[in-house]
C-alpha cells in the first residue's frame, strides 16, 4: 500500500483491509485453514448446501474466528430458492452476509440476472448484506443497487474456467458507473489476472477454482494475495497511459497555436 | 410366445406428444459409425473446450483407444475444474425386489426363484437409521419394477421417511407419469435415474419379453417426464454389453445431451454398469467389455459433459472404482447391499440380492480410501428447497 494511506473498504458495516475473498469449495477441508492464512483473507465463501451437513468433517469448523463468512446460495434455480437458502444460512449461524447465486443452467453455470435482482430485493429487506453474483450488465447492476445490494459481483469468465477477464470492458463500465464495491467473482485463473482486475479499480477479487486446482494450494493462495495487493497499489498509484504507436509528439494538432 | 408391440404405449402411459427426443436419439444412434474416425478426430476433440456429439462419437471410437492416457489426463482436468477433489458418497437402499418383468439378464426377473420381500414403513425407518449412523447423508431408493407391490404411494412414503434421515434422496424405480414424479418430488425425492439398458429397440424387445418394462418409448422418455414433474436431476445409463456398447454409450450421452439442451437447469448424471457374469448370461447375445473399454466410455461421458455426475457401480472392483474416481467419476457408493433388509447389523436379509457386488467395503473404508488418494469425501452438497 502507499505509505500513509489507509486503504480499506466497508461492507455491511464491517471494514476489510484484505481485498481477497477466498472460496472454500473443491479442495480438501484440512487445507482450508492454511489457505485462509496464506491468503490473508478476511472473508471466505462457503456453499450453504455443503455446510448443511452432520458430517464429522464440517467446513464451518475449519474457519478461524474473525473471518467473515460469506454463505452462497449455490443450488438455487430461482429467487425463491435463493431466499430460502439464505435464511437457512442464517439459521446455521453463518451471519447476515449472503452471496446470491441463482443459476438455472447446469452447463455453463451462468447467473440469471433477473432472478438475482428479485432475490436481492427480498433479502435486502430482511436485513441481509447482499452480494449478488451476476453477469456484467449495466442495467442489471443498477437494478441490483436499487434493490439494496451491498456490492456487485460480476463474473470475469464462466465459473471454474480459469479464463481470466473475458468481460473486462463490461466490468470497467460497472466500475465507472456503479457506486458500490465491484468484486470480480468468477473466471480468474491466475494471479496476474487478479492483478489486472485490481489495476482497473475493482474493490476485491473472489477466487476459488484457481486455488483449488493448484498443486500447492496454500502457496497459490499466497501468490494471489501478493498479486491482489500489487494491483491495488498500482491502481492507487495511478497507472500511466499506454502509448500505442511509438513516441507521441506533445501537441501534434494544436501546436500551431504557438507558431 | 405371443409378444406385444414393444413400441406401443399401454393405455395408462403418458405420451409426450411434442417431444422428439427419442426420435433424435435413435436417429443419431443409427447414423453413428464409429469405424470412420481417425486419430486426427481424437486430437481435435481433445483440443476443444466445449465438445459436440461429433467429438463424443470420436472419443468412443476404436481410433481413440491409443489415446486413452491423453484422454484420461484431459478428463481429470475437466473433473477437477468442475468438482475439484470432491467425491460424493451415498448408498442404495433396496425397498423391495418384487418385479413384474422378465428381463433375461436380471437377478430380480419375476421368473427367478428368489426370496421376495418388501420393507414395511418401520423396517424402512430402521434400515435408514442404521445407514444414517454410518455418516451418509444421501440415499438412493430402489424397488423391483412392480407397480402392484410397490405403488407410487409406497415409494412416496419411503421418500418422506428418507427426508428425515438424509439430505438428498434419489430414486431408481420403474418409469411413471409426470404427475407421479411431481408427487414424489413433493414427498422429498430429488433425482431420478432410469436405466434404458439398451437403446437398440430390437435388442430391447428380445431382452424384455413381457411386463410394463417391455414398452421401449415409455422408458426412454422417463427422464423427460421426471424433469417436467419438477425433479432436480436425472440419471442415465445403458447396461453396457447387452448390445453394441459403443452405440449404446453414444446413445446414452446423446440422450443426456439433448435433454440438457432442452432443460438447461437439469442436473445430469451417468451410471456406467457393464454386463457381468450371471446365471443367465448364456441367453444374452451381447459381449462383455474389458476394463479399458469401460474406462473409455466413462472418459467420453466426462469430456462430453464436464459438469455431469458420474457414478461407478459396485459391480466393479475397488481398484477400478478408486482409480476412476480420481479421474472422472464423482460419486461412489459404499456399504452396499443389494438385498432387502441388509443394512442393519444382526438382521438377516429377507430378500435375495439383485446382483453380486465386487466392492464390499463399508462407508468408513471407502471414506479412508478416498482421503488416501487426496480426494475429499463429501456427504452432502445439496439443500432441498
Amino acid at each position: 500500500m502507499l505509505e500513509g494511506v489507509k486503504d480499506s473498504f466497508i461492507l455491511g458495516g464491517r471494514e476489510f483491509t484484505s481485498r481477497f475473498i477466498l472460496g472454500s469449495g473443491k479442495y480438501s477441508l484440512d487445507l482450508v485453514r492454511a489457505a485462509i492464512e496464506d491468503a490473508g483473507a478476511q472473508m471466505i465463501t462457503l456453499a450453504v448446501r455443503r455446510a448443511n451437513t452432520n458430517a464429522s468433517e464440517n467446513i464451518l469448523a475449519q474457519i478461524p474466528e474473525g473471518v467473515t463468512l460469506l454463505p452462497n446460495t449455490s443450488g438455487a434455480r430461482n429467487a425463491e430458492e435463493a431466499v430460502r437458502i439464505a435464511r437457512l444460512a442464517r439459521e446455521l449461524g453463518c451471519g447476515d452476509f449472503v452471496k446470491v447465486e441463482v443459476i438455472r443452467d447446469s452447463k455453463y453455470l451462468l447467473p440469471d440476472n433477473s432472478e438475482t435482482i428479485r432475490a436481492t430485493d427480498i433479502l435486502a429487506k430482511e436485513g441481509f448484506v447482499v452480494m449478488p453474483y451476476m453477469y456484467p450488465d449495466l442495467n442489471a447492476a443498477r437494478d441490483l443497487a436499487n434493490a439494496g445490494a451491498a456490492a456487485i459481483m460480476p463474473l470475469g469468465a464462466p465459473i471454474g474456467s480459469n479464463k481470466g477477464l473475458r468481460t473486462k470492458d463490461f466490468i470497467q463500465i460497472l466500475i465507472d458507473e456503479i457506486d458500490l464495491p465491484i468484486i470480480v467473482d468468477a473466471g480468474i485463473g491466475r494471479p496476474s489476472q487478479a492483478c489486472e482486475a485490481m489495476e482497473m479499480g475493482v474493490a476485491a477479487i473472489m477466487v476459488n477454482t484457481a486455488i483449488a486446482t493448484a498443486r500447492n494450494i496454500p502457496a497459490m493462495a499466497s501468490a494471489f494475495k501478493k498479486a491482489i495487493e500489487a494491483g491495488r497499489t498500482a491502481y492507487l498509484a495511478g497507472l500511466g497511459r499506454v502509448i500505442e504507436k511509438g513516441a507521441c509528439a506533445s501537441s501534434p494538432l494544436t501546436g500551431f497555436l504557438n507558431d | 410366445m405371443n409378444r406385444t408391440d414393444h413400441m406401443a404405449y399401454l393405455p395408462d402411459m403418458e405420451i409426450l406428444m411434442e417431444s422428439t427426443i427419442m426420435e433424435q436419439v435413435l436417429a443419431r444412434r443409427e447414423e453413428y459409425d464409429y469405424r470412420r474416425y481417425v486419430a486426427e478426430d481424437i486430437r481435435v476433440a481433445l483440443s476443444k473446450d466445449n465438445r459436440t456429439l461429433e467429438d463424443f462419437g470420436a472419443l468412443l471410437s476404436p481410433a481413440a483407444m491409443p489415446f486413452l492416457e491423453e484422454i484420461a489426463l484431459k478428463a481429470r482436468e475437466e473433473t477437477r475444474k468442475h468438482f475439484g477433489n470432491s467425491i460424493y458418497m451415498f448408498t442404495p437402499l433396496y425397498l423391495a425386489n418384487y418385479c413384474e418383468n422378465s428381463c433375461v439378464y436380471c437377478g430380480f426377473n419375476r421368473c427367478q426363484k428368489i426370496r421376495r420381500a418388501q420393507l414395511k414403513a418401520e423396517e424402512i425407518e430402521r434400515e435408514m437409521r442404521s445407514i444414517a449412523d454410518t455418516g451418509l447423508e444421501e440415499i438412493l431408493l430402489l424397488t423391483g419394477e412392480s407397480r402392484k407391490m410397490s405403488d407410487v404411494h409406497y415409494i412416496g412414503e419411503a421418500c418422506t421417511i428418507a427426508r428425515r434421515f438424509f439430505k438428498m434422496v434419489g430414486l431408481e424405480v420403474y418409469p411413471m407419469n409426470t404427475q407421479d414424479y411431481a408427487y414424489l418430488r413433493e414427498c422429498g425425492a430429488d433425482y431420478v435415474t432410469v436405466f434404458q439398458e439398451t437403446y437398440d429397440s430390437n435388442t430391447y424387445e428380445t431382452l424384455h419379453p413381457d411386463g410394463r418394462k417391455r414398452v421401449f418409448p415409455y422408458r426412454l422418455n422417463a427422464q423427460e417426464r421426471a424433469l417436467r414433474g419438477g425433479m432436480r436431476g436425472v440419471g442415465f445409463g445403458a447396461l453396457l454389453g447387452l448390445d453394441d456398447f459403443k452405440k449404446d454409450a453414444f446413445a446414452t450421452g446423446t440422450h443426456a445431451w439433448l435433454l440438457q439442451r432442452k432443460y438447461p437447469q437439469a442436473e445430469i448424471s451417468f451410471s456406467c454398469p457393464r454386463l457381468r457374469p450371471v446365471t443367465n448370461n448364456g441367453v444374452i447375445g451381447g459381449s462383455l467389455l474389458h476394463e479399458s473399454e469401460l474406462l473409455q466410455v466413462i472418459l467420453a461421458y466426462r469430456l462430453l459433459m464436464p459438469f455431469a455426475g458420474i457414478t461407478v457401480s459396485t459391480r466393479e472392483h475397488a481398484h477400478f472404482r478408486d482409480n476412476v474416481t480420481g479421474i472422472a467419476a464423482t460419486k461412489i457408493s459404499a456399504g452396499v447391499s443389494t438385498g432387502i433388509g441388509g443394512h442393519q447389523e444382526c438382521q438377516e436379509e429377507t430378500g435375495d440380492d439383485q446382483f453380486e457386488i465386487a466392492d464390499t467395503r463399508s462407508v468408513s473404508e471407502v471414506y479412508s480410501a478416498m482421503k488416501e488418494r487426496g480426494l475429499q469425501p463429501v456427504m452432502n452438497d445439496y439443500v432441498y428447497v
